[in-house]
This record gives structure tokens, C-alpha cells and sequence, in this order.
């Protein structure tokens, strides 16, 4: 033998796991959504949702390259996942132009701009999101009507969502099977709560987040907005469609659990969470916008690294 | 099944040196004996160059409170007392003694019978046990005596650990299965030791065997209980343990005597059954040699002294393309500079390693995914720690409890990004133990 022996400490062996599957298992979880939103909007959803993931990663990919000068990590997953996102929350009518801008904004300042994965604050797929949002308002809240599998992209036939509904009591409400499928009006991947919720259970499953978040997300929005209908149900929606409608199921599994902008510990993730739903519950009833999803989880981002300082678990042993 | 409640891992298992009888280590031409194989202070050496020796004879003696006696494991001429380079790395002096014949004690009793009976204090079964050279077995190599004064009279329950958590090892598993009788007679001194009428004894469910052949022989005794335990690493750990059998934890900085438990690894007992009932000091003990490529994977009878090298020549020798050697298992051993190395009372095993498995990958960002917390066992943020750590914010670190890591490395283990968390947070460990000692 005399070949050196190696020397390192301990432990000697590892779980195997890495970003790239911990990336790819998220994507997996993206999947039923996918397909949902292709039955539904069809062709748009497609090119939405290709434009998307495909300027995220060429942005990033000519950033580090050019821009940087350092080493591309288009191969993490990462970039995809936010293009997904991004495209997720978007109408599938939007104009290719639009959807490239807001990668742009995504990546470039979502993310990279704060040093990339695992050091930017807020979520980047949100950053791009709510940029479009503001930027290009008109665009960004005219929703096509579902299909099945329709062939239509910027010709789409246009609506309200069912917050836009509520918010200014107009409109018919989608019964709870369109709810819970996605048969509504919508941002492309938000619209089935099936879908989503299967994508957390295959979550859930593979570990690849905690219950936590989601849940108390959720729980926050519906003792809030039920609340407010037991209250008043003539001025407030029933907190069943609120779970059922908007990005909230698809913001609270999905883009709350980002890893990098959201807190490491259960504490802090139950503060986190309920902030979101509070903020979402706020916005949604009483604000400007009919949702508030995506603000909740930016303005909860900016807090995490408080939380991450400040609540930490009780030491070991000690019971208060 | 129970278990303990925070964190854990499930390394695959590996343990492939089992079911098999032990068998026993021809004798080495020379053994080293490290004065120092125990946590605490060296030993004082009471022998010289050119000294004969029997196996049983006391080459040193204890130098303090925490420190341990040490015998010869064979009988022949001491060589030398010089330094040798122990599974640490560090310089440690340490008896070179040539063998001659194999004469032992006359007082050792070296008969398979079983002895039960056992008349002695409990005052005089802790001299006798300090006085036999032993310390725990399972790998911290602490002197049992001061852990049995420690909870004597002060204590309700024994704990027995026969977890085995680590992978790959199967040493314990082995002694459980060849000797469960005198284990339980073990366990019964020990609890005369401490005076207490309860005895758990904790074995993981991957030993099936073992859990069902104590149970058999403990029926007769039903102040022993033998307990099944979920596969769950570092379940051998003592705050673990204590959790997973009794609902106790033991709080940060304290010891598991103030929950009113002591915990002693099955190794340790059945060296207690023999120094007790037998008169024959530690200086042998089994370990398991093992490695996915080596030849003939086993669970050993060693000198303490051998060698490391002899011991893996009498498993098929080292496989080629071994480019690591652990003394202990995978997650808290100790990789050793060369096979020089001899075996000591804490070693539980020998594993090698060939270049793939031993590579660690490029460590690369943290992406907070919080993994790390999930799996500590102690409720530390090791992602955290190591920030604190690198940045040398020691008040920090010690705001989050570094100093309550127990080292079981399931952080490091589990994380995606493959970054060295424990190495850091054993640093920074070092480090506040250091500044806290300090501000006394």
C-alpha cells in the first residue's frame, strides 16, 4: 500500500444529497400544476412558461459569464425553478417581450445582484413578478378564460380573477370543482389547488421542505378572512375561496418555502408564516390590489434574516 | 417503537461484519500501550526498560482523578517507553513490550465458567473496577469509576447502551449474542454499584437476535429491561439514549446523574464481568475490523496494544485503493496516519475506506434550507454556528450553545451543499470552552 493515507475529521461518510436534487425534486413537484395549466390554457401557458425558464437561465448564464466572470451555476436548477415560478404567476397571454423583462429583473436583480443563490433577500421569482406588476399594470391583470387544451396565446379571451370578483362584488364565483381543479381565471400555474397541493405532498414526502410554512400560512389566511365573514358575510368572502383562489396556495407551498429567503428554524418559520398570511389577508381585504400574495412574501423575506438571528430554539433540555 | 425525539439521521447501516463467530487475534510479536487511552490525564508508567511482565501486570497508575490504570494485555520484556503517534495524531508515550510466551496473573481467572455470585460492596466493586484499568468502551474511553461515583446513590435507573448506531460496527452486536449471560450478570453488579433497582437496556431493532436472546436470559431478573429501539443515529449518544428510554433530557452543561440516570456501554459491561468476577484487568477487548473491499470483514478479539496493522492482516490484509483508515465507525471515528497505530481501550473498530468513499466533494454555498437544524440532535443551528464561527463571533456562538454539540456529525452528513459544518463548529467549540474556562 504506502500510498498516503487520507486524514480528514469526522464523519466520514455523507447522505449523497446535494442543491441539484434538492432543485429537481422542487421541479418534479412543479409538474401537475404544469400539466394543469396546459389543459386549461393551452398553447399560452406553453409559451409562457418556455420563455420564461429559458430567458431565467440564459440571463443568468451570460451574467456570471460576462458580466461576473465567474463560474455559471445554470446547472443547480436553480435559474429553472425561478423561471417557472415566474412563469407561474403570470397570465399566459402576456407578450414574450414582457415575460423577457421580467426574467431580466428576476435574475439579474432578484438574484445575482445580491451575489446569487443562497445570498440573495427576497424571493427572485417575486422580485420579477411584482416588478411587471407594477411596470406594466394593464397587461399584467387581464386573465384568459380556461379551455380545454385551446389553441390560443396572445388572442385569448379575457376576464376577472375571482379575487377581482369579490374585491368589487361583482361577477359570478366559480363553484368549488372549478376551484379545486382550476377552472378559473387566473395566473397560469396558481389557478388548481390539486395540483399544487399534490406537489407538497410529493414535497412533504421526499423532505424537501417542512410542513410548517404552508400550513400556517394557510391557517392564518383562513382564521383571518373567516373571521371577517362571520363578521360581515355580505362585505367578505367565505375563507374557504379565499384558500381556493389567487396565488395563495401556489405563493404559500411553493414561493414562501423558498429555502434561501426563508427562515432555518421552526420558530421562525411559524412568525414568517403567519406574517404572510396576515399581510395577504390585509392586502386582499381592505388594499388597492385584489391580491396580496406576492407583496406577503416579500415584505416576510426582508424579515427572515431578523428571524433567523433572533429566534432560535430553546436549548436542549431546558423547558420553560 | 421508541426513540429519541430531536433530529437524527439513517446512514445506510453497512454493517456487514456480523453474524459471525468472534474469533481471536494470534498473538503480535510486540504490543505498544499508550499511557494515556482514556479522557483525562496520562497515567504514570511503574515499570522501566527490561522489566518482565505478565499479562495482568500494572504498568501504570492512575495520576489523578479523571485518568485510568493501565495493564499489560501480554507477558514478556518491556523494550522501551517512547513516544508513538496514538489514532489522534498526537505524540503520546507509551510501554513497547516484546512478547514472550503468554503467562498471565496467577490470580485471573481465565476458566469459561460462568461466576453469578457476587459478594463485594458497592464501594469495593468500584475499586475493583478502578483498579482493573476501566473506561467506557464505546469510543470516549471515560473512567467508569468516577462515572459510577458520580451517580452512586444519587441515581434511580442504569442505562445500558447496546444501540450501536454507528454504522458498519458490529463489535457490540457480536458480545451480545456470544455473551449475553455474563452481560446480564455485568449489569447486576453494576447495579449494586450505583444501588438502584431498575436496568434499561437499549439495543437498536436492526438486532433482532440480540434483542430476543437477552430478553430470554433476563426474564429471571425483572428488575432488567431489555428495550428495542427504531434504527435512529446517534441514538448511542448518552442525551439520546436517556431520551429515547426515559423521556429524560439531560440539559445543556449538565450530566446524565442529574436526571438520575447512568449510562454504560455493553462493551463496558461484560470488561466490568471480568475484572469483577474474574479478576482480570482490560486488556482485551473486541473489535470489528471491516471495509466494503477488505477480504474478510470480522468482530475480533484484540490485545489492547496490537497494532492496527496486524489486526487487518488477520482480516485479508488492506484491499488496494485503500486511501482511508478510521479508528471507529464512519461518523465519529477517527482517520489514523498509519497502521502503526495500536489498538486502545476506546477503539471499537477499524474501518477501511477506498479513495471514492473517503473523497469528500467541493464544499459549496449554504442555501438555507435548514436541514442541518432538522437533524441535530441537540437543537443547534449548525449552519448558523459555522457563520459564527468563520466570522470568530464567539459570544454568538455561544449565545446558540456551540458547546452543547455533541460532535455526532449528522450536520455535515445531511448537507446538500456538502459544506464542513462540524469541523468548523468543533473549532469554534474548542474556542468558547477555551473563553469560558477563561472568564472562571
Amino acid at each position: 500500500m504506502e500510498t498516503k493515507l487520507i486524514i480528514s475529521p469526522s464523519p466520514h461518510i455523507h447522505s449523497g444529497d446535494s442543491i441539484e436534487k434538492k432543485m429537481y425534486g422542487v421541479l418534479i413537484a412543479l409538474i401537475p400544476a404544469f400539466i394543469v395549466s396546459l389543459v386549461f390554457f393551452g398553447l399560452g401557458a406553453l409559451v409562457v412558461t418556455l420563455v420564461s425558464v429559458f430567458s431565467c437561465v440564459l440571463f443568468e448564464y451570460l451574467i456570471q459569464r460576462f458580466l461576473l466572470k465567474e463560474k455559471t451555476s445554470i446547472s443547480d436548477g436553480s435559474a429553472v425553478i425561478t423561471g417557472v415560478l415566474l412563469a407561474f404567476n403570470l397570465p399566459s397571454n402576456l407578450p414574450i417581450w414582457i415575460i423577457i423583462i421580467g426574467a431580466l429583473v428576476a435574475i439579474g436583480i432578484g438574484k445575482l445582484t445580491f451575489g446569487g443563490l443562497g445570498r440573495n433577500i427576497f424571493n427572485p421569482a417575486l422580485v420579477g413578478r411584482v416588478f411587471l406588476l407594477i411596470s406594466f399594470p394593464a397587461q399584467m391583470t387581464v386573465w384568459p378564460e380556461p379551455g380545454f387544451f385551446p389553441m390560443t396565446y396572445l388572442d385569448a379571451t379575457t376576464g376577472a380573477t375571482t379575487l377581482n370578483m369579490i374585491g368589487n362584488h361583482f361577477g359570478t364565483i366559480p363553484d368549488y370543482t372549478s376551484l379545486l381543479l382550476g377552472k378559473m381565471r387566473g395566473s397560469l400555474g396558481e389557478v388548481s389547488a390539486v395540483a399544487l397541493l399534490l406537489g407538497f405532498i410529493f414535497m412533504l414526502l421526499r423532505k424537501i421542505i417542512q410542513w410548517y410554512i404552508p400550513v400556517f400560512i394557510l391557517l392564518t389566511v383562513f382564521l383571518f378572512t373567516g373571521i371577517m365573514n362571520w363578521i360581515n358575510p355580505a362585505e367578505y368572502a367565505s375563507p374557504v375561496i379565499h384558500l381556493l383562489s389567487g396565488g395563495l396556495l401556489l405563493g404559500a407551498v411553493f414561493m414562501a418555502t423558498d429555502y434561501v429567503t426563508s427562515p432555518v428554524t421552526k420558530g421562525g418559520m411559524i412568525i414568517y408564516a403567519v406574517g404572510i398570511g396576515i399581510i395577504t389577508s390585509v392586502i386582499r381585504l381592505w388594499g388597492a390590489y385584489p391580491e396580496g400574495v406576492s407583496f406577503a412574501i416579500l415584505i416576510m423575506n426582508a424579515v427572515t434574516p431578523l428571524l433567523n438571528n433572533y429566534v432560535k430554539p430553546e436549548r436542549y433540555g431546558i423547558r420553560k | 417503537m421508541k426513540t429519541f425525539k430531536i433530529g437524527g439521521i439513517h446512514p445506510p447501516e453497512n454493517k456487514i461484519s456480523g453474524n459471525k463467530e468472534i474469533k481471536k487475534l494470534p498473538l503480535p510479536e510486540q504490543v505498544v500501550i499508550p499511557l494515556s487511552q482514556s479522557l483525562g490525564s496520562p497515567s504514570t508508567p511503574l515499570v522501566k526498560k527490561g522489566d518482565m511482565v505478565k499479562v495482568g501486570t500494572l504498568i501504570a497508575e492512575s495520576s489523578g482523578f479523571i485518568s485510568a490504570y493501565v495493564h499489560s494485555s501480554v507477558s514478556g520484556k518491556v523494550a522501551k517507553i517512547d513516544k508513538i503517534i496514538d489514532s489522534g495524531g498526537y505524540g503520546k508515550d507509551a510501554v513497547f513490550i516484546d512478547v514472550i510466551g503468554d503467562e498471565w496473573e496467577e490470580n485471573i481467572d481465565l476458566s469459561e465458567t460462568l461466576v453469578e455470585e457476587c459478594n463485594l460492596t458497592s464501594d469495593e466493586i468500584i475499586s475493583k473496577i478502578e483498579k482493573s484499568g476501566i473506561v467506557g468502551l464505546g469510543g470516549a474511553a471515560f473512567p467508569t469509576n468516577v462515572k459510577l461515583m458520580s451517580g452512586k446513590d444519587k441515581v434511580d435507573t442504569l442505562i445500558i447502551n447496546g444501540t450501536e448506531c454507528e454504522p458498519y460496527l458490529t463489535d457490540d452486536h457480536s458480545l451480545m449474542l456470544e455473551k449475553g449471560a455474563e452481560l446480564l450478570v455485568g449489569i447486576r453488579i453494576l447495579m449494586k454499584a450505583l444501588n438502584v433497582q431498575n436496568a434499561l437496556v437499549g439495543i437498536e431493532n436492526n438486532k433482532k437476535d440480540a434483542i430476543k436472546h437477552l430478553e430470554v436470559l433476563s426474564r429471571k431478573y425483572p428488575s432488567i429491561k431489555i428495550i428495542p429501539l427504531k434504527v435512529k443515529y446517534p441514538q448511542g449518544g448518552e442525551k439520546q439514549l436517556i431520551d429515547a428510554l426515559t423521556n429524560r433530557q439531560v440539559p445543556g452543561g449538565k450530566l446524565p446523574a442529574d436526571v438520575g440516570v447512568v449510562v454504560q456501554n455493553i462493551g463496558t459491561v461484560f470488561a466490568v464481568y471480568e475484572a469483577v468476577q474474574k479478576n482480570k484487568p482490560l486488556v482485551t477487548r473486541i473489535v470489528t475490523v471491516t471495509g466494503k473491499r477488505l477480504k474478510d470483514p470480522m468482530d475480533v478479539w484484540v490485545r489492547i496494544g496490537t497494532p492496527v496493522k496486524q489486526l487487518i492482516e488477520f482480516a485479508g490484509g488492506v484491499p488496494d485503493g485503500t486511501r482511508k483508515i478510521i479508528a471507529g465507525g464512519p461518523m465519529m471515528g477517527k482517520a489514523i496516519v498509519n497502521t502503526d497505530v495500536p489498538i486502545t481501550k476506546g477503539m471499537s473498530g477499524i474501518l477501511l475506506m477506498s479513495e471514492t468513499e473517503s473523497m469528500r466533494k467541493t464544499s459549496r454555498v449554504c442555501i438555507r434550507c435548514g436541514q442541518c437544524a432538522n437533524v441535530c440532535p441537540l437543537k443547534l443551528i449548525p449552519s448558523s454556528l459555522m457563520t459564527f464561527v468563520d466570522f470568530e463571533e464567539w459570544s454568538k456562538a455561544e449565545k446558540f450553545n456551540i458547546t452543547d454539540c455533541l460532535e455526532c456529525g449528522s450536520c455535515s452528513y445531511t448537507c446538500p451543499s456538502n459544506r464542513p459544518l462540524l469541523d468548523y463548529i468543533r473549532a469554534g467549540k474548542g474556542k468558547v470552552n477555551q473563553i469560558i474556562r477563561n472568564r472562571k
